[in-house]
């Protein structure tokens, strides 16, 4: 099994998750922009934060084999406090580094007019950087919030193809599928969402545009969890060929469309799959 | 590697011609070069050059426009200090080529506190001629330390020195203390140090 997390905050986990991830087949990560827990009070935290994601974290990832890349956005929950509203002005040389996948997490965290404006001139960066969107939904007052990230997505004239919109359950999901955008789910050790309930909504709803992640981060959360997905799935009757689509070729295709994701030096896929040729990228 | 010889090493490489456009946009407007230094990395590719392996295109692009864009000093810093790890290798690389002088040295010593071997070896190159005797030392035991071969190190020889020597055989004390050994590269340049101060 190989595995592409596509969301996972890696700069809160130790060099022994690495060392796990490679070990049970997960090959290449995304790390998302996001909160770190502490509030940051000025926007040079920030720089360094994103410097760190390009630079020391893919150094350390590929000292055990894992190709790391991001995605950079100023988080809605931060978006809230005027000391970091400045960090939009940053974006723009960020957005064009080789290693930025997406704009993101981007979204909503309490649905504040301050949120509404940074949701809305990030998914107009995306779109001016040629970048996909990784959209985070809140979690309280979920189905309200995603229907409302929804509404924000179509009126900024984004492509939906090229936005994930994640943290979806059964309640949520049904509302972004037919919206044309990609379903993020992330499996977590407990509540939310867990390996046998993501097995039975790609059972009702299919593996097209589905992306598992573990968004692990310094919170309770388990980065093996995307593995352990595909083996729920395996024992439930889908083929490796399923597990292969939602956990690697799934992923690689969402983020291959920023023309950036760069798997050149990792192992040749065993020649069962074809996908691989989305893997570099255009541009 | 020399300015022409940059050149001479990207004919193959099928998107040259962004390369000649992005260098006539930086000579006339230099504001353009943060956002076509980034790009070129991926414009011209990440695949290593057929004669010279520990080269990119993309690499040899960045430097070709430092090169190429007039007033540099300013823009050099701040390229480097908003850059990513593949631009700032190819600003610690292009250094010894830009008429900078020394404004280039806080980068360099930057670049060797960092725990990116890339980056420690990018910063012994040529332009390390400008850094104090003491900083470089410690730039070649921190190679030694990390497994940076030292035949990345510009004029070794030449500046390797009885403090050098010192230092290097108190490391190979405490790792034989460790059970360890020294890399050979590093067991070698002690000896022809030592070599040379019998002479
Ligand atoms: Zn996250």
């Amino acid at each position: 099994m190989r595995v592409f997390d596509p969301h996972i905050h890696m700069t809160s986990r130790t060099t022994d998750d690495y060392r796990r991830m490679a070990d049970a087949g997960v090959r290449a990560v995304v790390e998302p922009a996001f909160w770190l827990g502490q509030p940051r009070t000025n926007p040079g935290s920030f720089a360094d934060y994103f410097d760190s994601l390009l630079g020391w974290e893919p150094y350390r990832a590929s000292q055990f084999g894992v190709r790391h890349h991001a995605t950079i956005a100023l988080n809605p929950k931060e978006a809230n406090d005027p000391r970091c509203r400045p960090v939009l002005d940053l974006l723009p040389r960020y957005l064009d580094k080789d290693g930025v996948v997406a704009v993101g997490e981007v979204g909503y965290d309490s649905m504040t007019p301050a949120e509404d404006e940074a949701f809305g001139t990030q998914l107009a960066l995306a779109r001016e950087f040629e970048l996909p969107a990784l959209v985070h939904t809140p979690h309280r007052d979920k189905a309200a919030g995603t229907r409302r990230t929804l509404d924000v997505i179509a009126e900024s004239g984004i492509d939906p193809g090229r936005v994930a919109v994640d943290h979806l359950n059964e309640v949520t999901v049904g509302l972004v599928r037919d919206t044309g955008c990609w379903l993020g789910f992330s499996i977590y050790p407990e509540t939310k969402m867990s390996p046998p309930r993501m097995v039975e909504i790609l059972q009702r709803y299919g593996t097209e545009r589905v992306l598992v992640n573990s968004a692990a981060d310094w919170g309770h959360s388990d980065p093996l969890l995307t593995v352990a997905t595909g083996e729920a799935m395996l024992a439930a009757g889908f083929t490796a060929d399923d597990v292969d689509l939602v956990l690697w070729r799934n992923p690689v295709a969402f983020y291959a469309q920023s023309g950036r994701l760069d798997l050149s030096d990792l192992p040749a896929p065993e020649p069962s799959y074809a996908g691989s040729s989305l893997a570099r990228g255009g541009s | 590697m020399r300015a022409d010889e940059l050149r001479g090493a990207l004919p193959g490489v099928p998107e040259k011609e962004w390369l000649s456009d992005a260098e006539a946009r930086v000579r006339t407007d230099p504001d353009q070069l943060p956002a076509l230094f980034a790009r070129a990395g991926r414009k011209l590719g990440r695949q290593p050059l057929a004669d010279r392996p520990d080269w990119t295109p993309g690499l040899a692009g960045r430097v070709l426009l430092l090169l190429a864009v007039p007033h540099k000093d300013d823009r050099v810093l701040d390229l480097y200090w908003h850059g990513d790890t593949g631009e700032r290798l190819a600003v610690l690389h292009a250094l010894a080529l830009l008429p900078i002088g020394d404004a280039g040295v806080p980068l360099v010593e930057d670049a060797l506190r960092t725990n990116d071997t890339r980056l420690v070896a990018a910063a012994l190159g040529p332009y390390a001629r400008h850094l104090s005797p003491a900083t470089w030392r410690q730039g070649v035991v921190k190679c030694v330390f990390m497994g940076v071969p030292l035949s990345r190190v510009d004029r070794l020889d030449e500046r390797a020195d009885a403090e050098l020597a010192a230092m290097l055989t108190g490391l190979a004390q405490e790792r034989a203390a460790a059970g360890r050994r020294m890399p050979a590269d590093a067991t070698a340049l002690l000896n022809r140090i030592q070599q040379k101060q019998e002479d």
